[in-house]
């Protein structure tokens, strides 16, 4: 396959990883709370659907049960972190940005104590084929085009129509933008922020799962995992709080992150092994001029959820 | 809820206490750690096969936690070592959270701390006297700190962009400057900066680490007088309690913002500096190894009171250690420690709610309501 699209195609896949953590991290930006957990959460998703595929990769079930029940197996573990982190700041109050770095130290943390008992002859060998159907067994960056990606590009686009085009949507960004209005005209604020928080923990924890299981697929994967949840935070100012935007978004970040790599094989650029770390900056640095840009124009449906960071008190003035 | 009966009262009632008794607030947190210490015996149980086994050395377990940081001087000194530079790191991220400017980018202002005073180490070492070195690796450090506190502080005053995604980008901005840097400077492609010969802060009185301690010491004294007796400081409240208030004071909040995210990078930086001249005297990209985050629980956990924060940063670093030495005695993954210290964060981050509402049941409500009657 040519370089360049093979190029394309592995940014787009890698991509995948960040299009799950910022969708979920929009929904629960959307009802208001900057989920700073988000890695943690990621990390738990994947570990969560290892642990069920390292009980079942060689029982010999029927391939694509064994793909849902790892789906299934990270979206547990990924919603019970999100319950734990909507429980402390939506009935608690608690400070959004402290209980989420508290999570995320938590979950890379527990990650790293399952993931070292698990066997990867169980958990990544068998299963990694099945769940990169259809493309597997290809040798090019096709392969990673799996189950699991087409998943991420369905939830993106469905979590928008869901945000901007219908009534759940809707009453989700009024808790998000004044919780005290929405509250106000009936809505119930807790259902919404514990559902989005928890819906989008488990869309997260799918991109966690997908990084080790699929893109990656090695024994060491979840090591470097961490820095992507980081990344994802990242790309919802990137898509400006639109998940189908992350879609465009996450590939442009593939890109970004995955050049280094590729472009030592391109003869006409030269570039030293100093330059490497420089390109691995832009992402983060493209972010910031976007959330610059953004700030500057003022554009009202640009901006964050105006009580994003906010604990909501009904008794409150 | 109501919505069945018009009469019929929530189960459960809140509302705000207006103030607290500080021992009960005290005993409330106690209560949490304590929880959480238990949860955590059983999650070891869950986790180490070894306790599993033999149940009665559960005890053990506990005992392990303060032989980390307590059995010998040595790790005595250790302790005090990261408890400072952890309460540095929390000390220096204070006054921004007090104007409510949620800085979460210390990581990456130590970082280029570090990164200041290494390059000036790197450059100048051997070529001036080392007394002139170290003075100027610490003013490196404090510039390079301060410039990465100061150009979030500029976009939030001049346009409002939100601080706490900007900050937390800069710190992989930082991360990936420091990479950077060690490809330039190391050439033989091992990646790791060999310990630089000059530029080492001095012992004192014999002890490696009680120059840094004393140090850090002394900014906390500095810094709670700074906050709470200085016109500075209380500006700072002022802006963090409400910006329309002060500006109808007269106070310049965008003024305020900009000089105190400066005084706050400013402070990474020293931390950088006491990380990269006092004990590193090298640099990667791990040299602030997370701390920077763990230090805005710190500070949060203290009520953003410089003394108070003294107690927090050590009893996280109590935690971290203690579960360090639980991890090689019981022989389990490294990274037990982040779980447990996950754990109790999550007790003590919860039982704030306790201490700043009041349940009421309706039940006990109804109850008390007839005692009132008798």
């Amino acid at each position: 396959m040519n370089i360049w699209l093979n190029f394309l195609i592995d940014s787009l896949a890698f991509g995948a990883t960040f299009m799950y953590g910022s969708t979920g991290e929009i929904l629960t930006e959307k009802a208001g709370h900057l989920n700073l957990g988000i890695p943690g959460i990621m990390c738990m998703g994947g570990a969560g659907g290892c642990l069920v595929l390292n009980m079942i990769g060689k029982s010999g079930l029927p391939g694509f049960l064994i793909v849902i029940l790892g789906i299934l197996g990270a979206l547990t573990l990924s919603m019970l972190c999100g319950l734990i982190y909507s429980f402390l700041t939506v009935s608690l109050r608690a400070n959004q940005n402290v209980t989420g770095l508290a999570l995320t130290t938590f979950g890379v943390g527990l990650m790293k104590v399952i993931m070292i008992k698990l066997d990867a002859t169980v958990y990544l060998v068998g299963p990694k084929q099945l769940y990169r159907w259809p493309f597997a067994g290809r040798q090019d960056s096709l392969q990673c085009l799996g189950v699991l990606f087409f998943l991420a590009v369905i939830v993106a686009i469905v979590s928008s129509w869901v945000l901007f085009r219908t009534k759940a949507g809707l009453h989700l960004r009024a808790v998000g933008e004044n919780p005290a209005t929405a509250d106000a005209v009936g809505i119930n604020v807790t259902k919404y922020k514990y559902l989005a928080t928890c819906i989008g923990s488990g869309i997260a924890g799918l991109g966690g799962f997908y990084y080790i299981i699929d893109y990656m697929a090695s024994q060491e994967a979840y090591l470097s995992l961490e820095a992507f949840g980081w990344l994802s935070i990242a790309l919802v100012i990137f898509a400006l709080w639109r998940p189908h935007v992350t879609i465009i978004g996450s590939t442009v970040f593939g890109v970004l992150f995955s050049c280094s790599s590729y472009i030592t094989n391109i003869s006409w650029i030269r570039v030293t092994m100093a330059m490497k770390p420089l390109l691995k900056m832009l992402p983060y640095v493209v972010t910031i001029i976007v959330l610059i840009i953004s700030s500057v124009r003022n554009k009202r449906e640009n901006q964050p959820p105006q009580s994003l960071g906010l604990a909501y008190f009904r008794e409150e003035r | 809820m109501a919505r069945t009966s018009e009469t019929r009262e929530p189960l459960i009632h809140l509302s705000k206490r207006s103030s607290i008794h500080p021992l009960k607030a005290w005993m409330i947190r106690l209560a949490a750690v304590a929880l959480g210490l238990a949860l955590c015996g059983l999650v070891a149980f869950l986790l180490i096969e070894r306790l599993r086994a033999n149940p009665g050395r559960i005890g053990e377990f506990y005992y392990t936690f303060i032989k980390g940081s307590f059995s010998t001087s040595r790790k005595i000194w250790k302790y005090l070592k990261n408890l400072s530079i952890l309460l540095c790191i929390a000390l220096a991220l204070t006054p921004a959270f007090r104007m409510r400017f949620w800085n979460i980018g210390g990581e990456g202002q130590t970082l280029v701390g570090v990164l200041g005073c290494i390059a000036v180490a790197f450059y100048l070492g051997g070529k001036i006297p080392e007394w002139l070195l170290l003075i100027l690796m610490l003013l490196a450090a404090l510039v390079c700190g301060a410039a990465w506190g100061l150009i979030p502080a500029l976009f939030k005053a001049r346009w409002n962009t939100n601080e706490t995604l900007f900050t937390l980008m800069m710190n992989y901005v930082a991360t990936y400057l420091v990479a950077f840097f060690l490809e330039v400077w190391v050439t033989n492609g091992s990646g790791t900066l060999p310990k630089q010969k000059f530029g080492k802060l001095p012992t004192v009185g014999g002890q490696a680490y009680l120059l840094i301690i004393l140090i850090v010491l002394a900014l906390t004294v500095c810094l709670y007088i700074y906050l709470n007796y200085t016109k500075h400081g209380y500006e700072i409240s002022v802006v963090g309690e409400s910006v329309r208030t002060a500006q109808y004071v007269g106070i310049n909040d965008k003024k305020v913002v900009i000089r105190t995210m400066l005084l706050s990078g400013a402070l990474c930086g020293l931390a950088g500096y006491l990380i990269g001249a006092g004990l590193d005297q090298s640099i990667t990209t791990e040299s602030a190894g997370g701390q920077g985050f763990t230090a805005i629980m710190v500070s949060w956990l203290g009520k953003f009171n410089p003394a108070a924060m003294v107690l927090t940063a050590g009893l996280i670093q109590l935690l971290n250690q203690g579960a360090a030495q639980i991890s090689q005695d019981f022989d389990v993954s490294g990274a037990l420690p982040n779980v447990i210290v996950g754990i109790i964060l999550f007790f003590i981050i919860g039982c704030e709610f306790f201490i700043n509402y009041e349940v009421h049941f309706r039940g006990a409500k109804q109850k008390a309501g007839k005692e009132a009657v008798k």
